[in-house]
């Protein structure tokens, strides 16, 4: 899933200050499995609201929504009739909702009421630990079926670096050496001889170093 | 300043704490006017959202009066409440809001006088913060 | 020419059998070449090449090149240092290029500390090739005279190519494996992390030369001497993948006040003439930390002096 956190509530109401009718739009994707941007989160984030207003005498009408999905055109056009009614609209599903809203409604003043954090999972509850780096070509069958394009600090497609330390990667004792789980996975299916085989560099046209990406499957296409 | 009268909202636990209630009860130690009292099952049921609401709806103070740890019925109900004070204590003070507004207690069932008095140093905290509202 | 791969100094003095001896001198944190010629002028005739370290523990300093070509002019050989995380594929190209047209002939490629680390935590990393693909994109370059993608160079650089080993990170036992990778992917010499625990890096040593690694390319052993109690503690704690046995603490504490340095020497000296003896060990890297004043009488008394003149 796509995860991300909240950004901090002062920063939200500094955004939104000169409004008074304020929309929380929320997701049912990723963001309310991750537990930032469902109806619950839209329902505490509205409600912090209101107390600002409360504390700062603004009287503030702020309006409560939340999508199937806000990257999806079909779930966007529920808002028709909706959107108008408010003078901004903070959107808490990843950074593809408030564009995909601002796309729809072009005089809508659409804020971004979460920061995106990265593609991955809930490794237990409460914590999300990134996967995947979206490089467009993936390459996990190599390192065991692990990322370290995604997972090493530097990236390396022929690690551990020097830094490797008790399992540990060398920028924070909480990060994991994603090359030191390679190695001993490798060694455990003793397949460590291809560890062993040079990896050329990586093309990194597939990647958003190839510039924007996008996807087109004909037999979809209506 | 002498004009402000707090407004509480209590929740209190079913087991422990409503217990308390009794004993407190028993004792004839009232709980202050404008302390408004809500029993709950088990406080590991009380949402972020239920802790807001008080506050948008005109509240000046919020707490939870809950098992102690070692005692809780449903092993870790005051633990969960008392994490999502402190969501809401953090909450606050982005508002620029005194987070000591929402507080989480912890009792046995037999402390009626603690109950009571609970009550009693959250209304004269909330009382010395003076009302919410800067305007 | 054809006898050398890039007649370099420290590539002749290696062929030839002798125990080589490298310094290393980090550019100034700024434009001020006094400081850095006041460096030169400590380690020259002390030492066979010089590295020249590359924005080194991600902290901003003058460009590793230009600090090489200084060195060049106060006639000292630069072992020009070059890092993954600054630079793509086509900026590493072009400054070897640039590099080597003016005399650079050494080289060494790394990963590169995190920018965590340095002065500028809040920059974007590149990583676009890491160090072994690095090393292998410079020799392709030399030996095939073709760029990464495979284009033809007008006139390709010839370097003696170097790179890092630390035999000390984890996990201990694909260490020697690594080392054989990057010898495979073209490095002519290694450099070694600051060796302290000698038991441990006599176990790598023994696995490199059982592999037939020491007979594909030369190994210089790493060494720091230490200034201070607080310095080899800094390195024990702070320092990944750096091991610093408490043995060694206890030595230097044990010398009393204002004579740790000299202990520290010390047991730097000592650590050479073992090497010396080692087999495998083509020579010492000693990286003397903001200490190159020093280093004239470290060689001095580790008897590499005078340095052979080929």
């Amino acid at each position: 899933m796509i995860v991300a956190e909240q950004k901090p509530i002062r920063e939200l109401v500094e955004m939104v200050k000169d409004f008074q009718k304020i929309l929380v739009l929320g997701c049912k994707g990723c963001v309310t499995v991750c537990n930032v941007g469902g109806a619950k989160e839209v329902g505490v984030l509205a409600s912090a609201l209101r107390i600002w207003g409360r504390k700062t005498g603004r009287d503030l009408q702020v309006g409560e929504h939340t999508l199937e999905r806000q990257c999806d055109p079909e779930y966007i056009e529920e808002l028709r009739g909706i959107v108008g009614e408010y003078d901004a609209v903070i959107s808490i599903a990843c950074g593809v909702g408030p564009q995909f809203v601002s796309e729809r409604y072009p005089t809508a003043r659409v804020f971004p009421g979460v920061n995106t954090k990265f593609m991955g999972g809930a490794v237990a509850h409460g914590i999300w630990s990134e996967r995947c780096a979206g490089c467009g070509q993936c390459v996990v069958h190599y390192f065991g079926g692990l990322c370290p394009i995604a997972r090493c600090s530097k990236s390396l497609m022929n690690g551990p670096c020097g830094g490797s330390a008790d399992g540990r990667c060398e920028i924070h004792k909480e990060v994991e050496c994603i090359w030191d789980t390679i190695v001993r996975k490798m060694t455990e299916q003793g397949r460590l001889n291809e560890l062993i085989e040079f990896k050329p560099p990586k093309s990194w046209t597939t990647a958003r170093d190839g510039g924007p990406r996008s996807m087109i499957r004909e037999e979809l296409v209506k | 300043m002498s004009e402000f009268k707090p407004r509480i909202l209590a929740f209190y636990c079913a087991n422990c704490a409503s217990s308390a209630a009794n004993v407190s009860e028993s004792m004839s130690l009232g709980v202050p006017a404008g302390v408004k009292m809500v029993q709950v099952p088990c406080t590991g049921r009380i949402e972020t959202l239920h802790l807001l609401k008080p506050f948008e709806e005109g509240a000046d103070g919020v707490y939870v009066a809950g098992c102690q740890e070692d005692s809780c019925r449903y092993m870790s109900g005051i633990l969960k409440a008392e994490k999502r004070v402190a969501q809401v204590k953090r909450i606050l003070e982005e508002l620029d809001i005194e987070p000591g507004r929402i507080e989480t207690f912890k009792l046995s069932a037999g402390k009626g006088f603690r109950f009571a008095e609970i009550a009693s140093e959250m209304m004269k905290r909330v009382q010395e913060l003076g009302p919410i509202s800067g305007g | 020419m054809s006898e050398f791969k890039s007649g370099s100094n420290l590539e002749k003095v290696l062929k030839a059998g002798h125990f080589a001896f490298t310094g290393e001198c980090g550019p100034p944190q700024g434009a001020n070449l006094e400081v850095l010629k006041e460096k030169a002028r400590h380690l020259k005739g002390c030492v066979d090449a010089v590295n020249v370290t590359d924005n080194q523990t991600a902290v901003v300093r003058m460009s590793s090149w230009a600090a090489s070509l200084v060195l060049i002019q106060e006639g000292l050989e630069p072992n020009y240092q070059m890092v993954c995380r600054d630079r793509n594929r086509l900026a590493m190209q072009s400054d070897i290029l640039g590099a080597y047209a003016h005399g650079i002939r050494n080289m060494l490629c790394l990963s590169g500390d995190h920018q965590k680390f340095g002065n500028h935590p809040e920059s974007k990393n590149v990583f676009d090739i890491d160090s072994m693909q690095l090393i292998h994109m410079v020799k392709e370059m030399r030996d095939q005279g073709v760029f990464l993608n495979g284009q033809e160079i007008d006139e390709a650089p010839r370097m003696f190519i170097g790179a890092a080993s630390n035999p000390f990170a984890d996990p201990f036992e694909f260490r020697v494996h690594r080392l054989a990778k990057k010898v495979a992917a073209g490095a002519d010499f290694i450099q070694t992390q600051c060796i302290y625990n000698m038991p441990k890096f006599k176990e790598f040593m023994k696995q490199a030369v059982d592999m037939g690694l020491t007979e594909k390319c030369y190994l210089l052993a790493g060494v720091t001497p230490m200034k201070s109690v607080g310095m080899a503690r800094y390195m024990a704690t702070q320092v990944p993948g750096m091991d610093v046995p408490d043995e060694l603490i206890k030595r230097l504490k044990g010398a009393g006040k204002g004579k740790v340095a000299e202990e520290g020497i010390k047991f730097a000296l000592e650590q050479i003439e073992e090497f010396r003896e080692m087999e495998g060990v083509a020579g010492v890297h000693l990286m003397a930390i903001e200490w190159e004043h020093r280093v004239p009488e470290i060689a001095e008394r580790a008897g590499m002096l005078p340095r052979p003149q080929i």
